[in-house]
């Protein structure tokens, strides 16, 4: 190299590189924490949601799981209630009484009315049940604990605030005042809300509880998984090992994976027309809700089953084939139990999003009034979410403290089955 | 074997433009260098050879900080660039890898134009300051890579669209455009056929003009052909390192004999 | 009595098996070599009883209610029916359903009544009948089957062809879902179109739904142009597009780039919840916080925002898509070769500039199919706008505006009884064959994209 001039120039220009990379880093940098910090917003504002979201739920649910009660002695006085009148027994006066015994400053005749709407409506049922039960209690005193009304309840619970002005109160200065009497009294008790769980729904927020709900997510989710994942495997199991390259199972993958995409709303018109305009099934029945989600968590089933079969490697295939076994052998005897756990994650994980699914069962009619659980999957009932979207749309504010409690009873389960769906793979994971 | 630019190789001393002390590479409890010293020199090609998985590119890697992009990978030891640490704290990787470029073996150029490729680099660096100037310095590489006869009627179509050997050179291009004072590439005729691996090697020898280079190669042919340097990896570590015509015909170690006869490898 | 067949069938079943197991086991001790194992011949007994067996039982099951309804229905007194449309009829059907069910309302007619005992007979013999009609047949096919028992009788074989058939059944049902959803669509949209001529539905911009309430008006005076309903689902998909699009994308690109490892491990789960979260749920959401803090907000800028705005709505919509984008965006990052980025680092970008300039424009199908997806969500998307939009259908664009959508209208109109020959009912129809026609565009166009998109970075 006896030139020396290319590499003086090229010194010289080095060194501008490293003069501009110099200059300009401190900008460059500064630009990618800006990136970053952008990124970090939109992260932030995903957990702000989250957490306004479940702290939101939480604060305005959680008192449902609480219901207040009243503990009275009952006098059942044979002059109101006789054995041969009992679906007519004036079991609502003979409570009101009951109530009157521990307010000494209220009057008998005038207040008898207002007193009355202290307890839920829902007391003198309790009663009636318990006297038809065991009739001998006519003319004896009971002990008995009773839910309040809902604005009590409210009252006990913060809901209904006292410093609101009376006129905008939903609980006047003088059913205050009972109220406390009765909590001076110590008869006032806020157990566990047992009637959440076990109460069918209701016009009367302290009365209306999930049973029904819950029974009717059962027998739809069960109708759901019985035909989604037989169907669902058969499918994945055809399309993954069996079909020949074709145009018709093209068009099926092509079909499945438009499934997935389509619409929710639009299988219930599907559930509508077909099911119920065309076949004749029953509204609002849970197996009509069963049929409509198994046809929406088909391709979750299908496509998760199809990913857990290409898992299991070609060798075990091949190891099973090479000692003489039929391809459908191989297939039931060695694929399919490897790929098992996968299989089920999936199916969970495609329940869960059904048991969530709202839409298409309010198209059916699964959001009907009905105050008694189903007795089998082709009574009206509704389904958890559709319970809340009914409690939502309820303006007493009983009925939002409840839709929020759904909520929670409703994103236990979810997390729950995702849950398990985790353990599972975590679990049976197996790295080939 | 006996190539007669061998003999004819230019010996004179040049500027020692890299040098490593006591480099250890982990990724995460596997070492895959062992305690490597080695000094690249100014306007020299320098070989890495040795068998695969050798460590090769981990230690290639280590001279522009690559192996910063691989979390479980750890280095430690003393590298310097005309006597600058750079593995320091204060040193900026970015700044560090526009005097060290790098060409990979697979041509990876970026799914824009072919202008859009060669100008990537100066201008993140700010290298020019109009049009016109990243105009000439995009000619500039694009001649210095030997492929502007080629590319100048489709600058603006995408680089990915090239053949194979277009590709590699335009990513030298791509290199140079930035004006390096290292070329580091990593097996850069793996991927290309016989016509278009002798292109960029004569290349290769073209570019030692300005910048220190150094090729990671499988192929013993093509460090005789085209290095000045050669240094010998086995199992992470540096066997032997010297001129290249002493390491093909005087092998002091008996494992780089065994290698470049072929009995290991 | 609805078990009934099927316990019958379950037994047939395994009877079968029993029968075809000890035949093909006896031949087997006789001496000779059967040419299928011996459970082979079981199950083929087992799958011959109970494939066409159950499928005669849900057929049954499928048309019964209909034909019993309409032996009902024609058993009925001479001059009942005369001059009943046929919502009427539907609705006569109804309650003689419900009388027969027990739950009587009021004081029925005597011939309602008679109906009904008509009614419970009728169910009762048909039931019986298909005892009967399930038993015989079963007993017929394990005749059937156990004649075949013979030592080169190749059991193994019948059994894979049945089992095939039976999995190509499976993945049909698929097709049949589709041609379901295209027929009921079809179907009753046509029978809409001849009540309201197409124009007006499409190009109309007065959309009051409301069924007269006078018999002597005709059905289609309710105004039943959806101009402004699409429109009010283009500005809340709008609003809510505007919202997930940058936080999504801005997520995926600080998590597939800069986020340290654990905190990728937290907030990936956090978006798993996010996007498992059932979207009543997010209605309720809408109307019990983000409403009433839209309005507090706009009050304080003194702006009367409506309690069911777009932007309500919209906006968690937006919400409940971010996790969607962002894991889709994240994934097509992902799949950007590793080689890109290196060149991008070796020529000395920062991260930044590497994933700006070349990452997030490499991945940009990838996440433009993401992007569509969440588009035909939103569009598709139904109870957050149920719960949180609103029902008049009015001509804006103004998102601080209460503006209805067409799944709301979908929901609405169907809510409540529904009688199939009603253009309030078959509207609704009409409005889903808009919404599967357009979410079946965007996705087909969408997961070809993606799927390109694989293919190139294979
Ligand atoms: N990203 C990585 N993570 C873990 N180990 C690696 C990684 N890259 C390379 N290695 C290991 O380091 C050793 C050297 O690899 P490499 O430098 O690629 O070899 P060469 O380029 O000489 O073929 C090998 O044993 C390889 O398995
Ligand atoms: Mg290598």
């Amino acid at each position: 190299m006896t030139d020396i001039t290319p590499n003086d120039a090229r010194k010289a220009s080095n060194n501008a590189t490293t003069e501009a990379v110099k200059r300009s880093l401190a900008r460059r940098n500064r630009k990618q924490l800006v990136l970053q910090g952008f990124g970090i917003g939109a992260i932030v504002i995903a957990f702000t949601v989250l957490f306004i979201l479940v702290a939101s739920l939480v604060r305005t649910g959680y008192t449902a799981f609480v219901q207040t009660h009243v503990t009275l002695d009952v006098y059942i006085d044979p002059a109101e209630i006789s054995e041969e009148g009992l679906p007519r027994g004036g079991f609502r006066d003979v409570l009101t009484a009951a109530v009157l015994d521990n307010l000494p400053g209220a009057d008998p005749e005038e207040d008898a009315r207002g007193v009355r709407n202290i307890l839920s409506n829902g007391a003198q049922f309790q009663l009636r049940d318990q006297i038809v039960e065991d009739p001998s209690l006519i003319g004896q005193t009971i002990t008995l604990t009773v839910p309040l009304s809902d604005p009590f309840d409210q009252l006990n619970k913060g809901g209904v605030r006292r410093d609101t002005p009376e006129d905008q109160r939903r609980v006047d200065n003088q059913e205050m005042a009972w109220f406390d009497a009765l909590d001076e009294a110590g008869i006032i008790s806020t157990p566990f809300n047992i009637g959440l769980f076990t109460n069918a729904d209701s016009r009367f927020p302290e009365l209306a509880g999930l049973k029904g709900a819950l029974v009717g997510s059962f027998w739809a989710l069960l109708t759901c998984f019985l035909i989604a994942f037989p169907i669902g495997i058969g499918a994945a199991i055809y399309l993954e090992e069996f079909a020949p390259k074709n145009r018709l199972s093209d068009f099926i993958e092509v079909n499945i994976n438009n499934l997935a995409a389509v619409p929710s709303v639009v299988f219930g018109l599907l559930a509508l027309a077909v099911f119920i305009g065309w076949f004749g099934l029953p509204r609002s029945a849970p197996f009509v809700g069963g049929l409509t989600l198994a046809l929406m968590t088909m391709p979750t089933i299908i496509i998760a089953t199809r990913a857990a079969l290409k898992a299991v490697p070609p060798s075990i295939r091949e190891a099973a084939l090479g000692v003489g076994a039929s391809k459908h052998q191989v297939v039931f005897q060695h694929v399919l139990p490897l790929a098992m756990p996968g299989i089920l994650t999936g199916t969970i994980i495609g329940l869960a999003q059904a048991l969530g699914e709202t839409a298409p069962l309010l198209l059916i009619g699964m959001n009907a009034f009905i105050t008694s659980a189903p007795t089998s999957p082709f009574d009206a009932a509704t389904a958890l979410p559709t319970q809340i979207f009914i409690w939502a749309d309820s303006p007493e504010r009983g009925f939002t403290s409840r839709t929020s409690a759904a909520i929670l009873v409703l994103l236990g389960f979810l997390v729950m089955m995702n849950g398990i769906a985790i353990y599972l793979r975590n679990k049976f994971e197996r790295r080939w | 074997m006996n190539d007669m630019r061998l003999t004819e190789r230019n010996m004179t001393d040049h500027k020692i433009k890299m040098q490593a002390r006591g480099v250890d590479v982990f990724y995460g409890h596997d070492q895959a260098i062992k305690n490597v010293d080695v000094d690249i020199e100014d306007n020299t090609v320098t070989a890495f050879i040795g068998p695969s998985g050798c460590g090769k590119s981990t230690f290639l890697r280590c001279l522009n900080r690559m192996n910063d992009t691989i979390d479980v990978c750890r280095v430690t030891g003393d590298i310097r660039l005309d006597d600058e640490d750079i593995y320091d704290p204060q040193v900026d990787p970015v700044q560090l890898r526009a005097k060290v470029g790098m060409v990979f073996q697979k041509p990876n150029p970026f799914p824009k134009s072919i202008y859009d490729n060669v100008a990537y680099g100066p201008k993140i660096h700010g290298l020019a300051t109009n049009k016109a100037e990243l105009d000439e310095i995009v000619e500039k590489s694009l001649r210095r890579a030997a492929i502007w006869d080629e590319a100048k009627d489709r600058l603006d179509q995408p680089g990915t669209g090239l053949s194979g050997g277009q590709q590699q050179r335009l990513c030298i291009a791509r290199a140079v455009a930035t004006n390096p004072e290292v070329l580091l590439m990593d097996e850069p005729c793996s991927a290309l056929d016989p016509i278009a691996t002798a292109q960029v090697e004569e290349l290769i020898d073209e570019l030692r003009e300005r910048f220190s280079v150094v090729i990671v190669t499988h192929s013993m042919q093509q460090a005789a052909r085209v290095s000045q340097k050669t240094a010998f990896f086995h199992l992470g570590e540096l066997v032997e390192y010297g001129e290249t015509s002493q390491i093909f015909t005087n092998p002091q170690d008996t494992r780089t004999e065994s290698y470049i006869t072929g009995r290991i490898g | 009595m609805t078990l009934a067949p099927f316990v019958i069938l379950l037994l047939a079943a395994l009877v079968g098996y029993a029968i075809n197991l000890r035949a093909a086991r006896a031949i087997r001790y006789g001496g000779s070599r059967l040419h299928s194992l011996q459970g082979f011949h079981g199950l083929f007994s087992l799958l011959l009883v109970i494939v066409p067996v159950l499928t005669l039982i849900l057929v049954w099951l499928a048309v019964e209610g209909g034909i019993i309804n309409r032996i009902l229905l024609s058993s009925l007194p001479d001059g009942v029916l005369d001059g009943l449309g046929s919502g009427a009829i539907q609705l006569i059907g109804a309650e003689i359903r419900s009388i027969a069910g027990g739950r009587v309302f009021g004081t029925p007619e005597d011939w309602k009544l008679e109906a009904a005992e008509r009614l419970i007979t009728y169910r009762e013999i048909s039931s019986w009948l298909l005892v009967g009609v399930v038993g015989a047949v079963s007993l017929g096919l394990i005749y059937f089957a156990r004649s075949r028992v013979a030592a080169e009788f190749r059991a193994r074989q019948r059994v894979e062809t049945i089992t095939l058939g039976l999995m190509v059944f499976c993945a049909v049902v698929a097709i049949f879902t589709t041609i379901g959803i295209i027929a009921a669509l079809t179907f009753e949209t046509i029978k809409f179109f001849q009540l309201v001529p197409i124009t007006e539905f499409l190009f109309g911009t007065n959309w009051e739904p409301q069924i007269p309430i006078r018999e002597d008006q005709i059905a289609a005076e309710g105004a039943f142009g959806a101009v402004p309903v699409f429109l009010g689902t283009i500005v809340i998909a709008t609003v809510a597009l505007f919202i997930a699009v940058p936080i999504g994308l801005l997520t995926a690109i600080y998590l597939n780039e800069f986020a340290p490892g654990r905190l990728r491990k937290i907030v990936k789960p956090v978006l798993e919840i996010l996007a498992g979260v059932p979207t009543v749920v997010y209605g309720f959401f809408a109307i019990l916080v983000v409403a009433p803090a839209l309005r507090q907000f706009g009050e304080s800028l003194g702006l009367d925002v409506a309690s069911n705005t777009a932007l309500a709505a919209g906006g968690v919509m937006g919400i409940m898509l971010i996790p969607f984008i962002s894991s889709f965006a994240d994934d097509a990052l992902s799949a950007v070769p590793r080689s890109l980025r290196d060149g991008a680092l070796a020529l000395g970008a920062t991260r930044g500039e590497m994933m700006l300039n070349v990452l997030f424009p490499a991945a940009i199908p990838g996440i433009v199919g993401g992007v569509l997806l969440a588009v035909s969500r939103a569009i598709g998307e139904t109870m957050i706008v149920v719960m949180a939009a609103g029902l008049i259908a009015k001509m804006t664009i103004n998102p601080l505006d209460s503006v209805t959508a067409v799944t709301v209208q979908i929901v609405t109109l169907l809510i409540g009884d529904t009688a199939f020959d009603n253009p309030k009912t078959l509207a609704a129809f009409a409005l889903g064959m808009m919404l599967f026609i357009a979410t079946l565009v965007i996705n087909v166009f969408a997961l070809r994209i993606v799927r390109k998109y694989r293919e190139i970075y294979d």
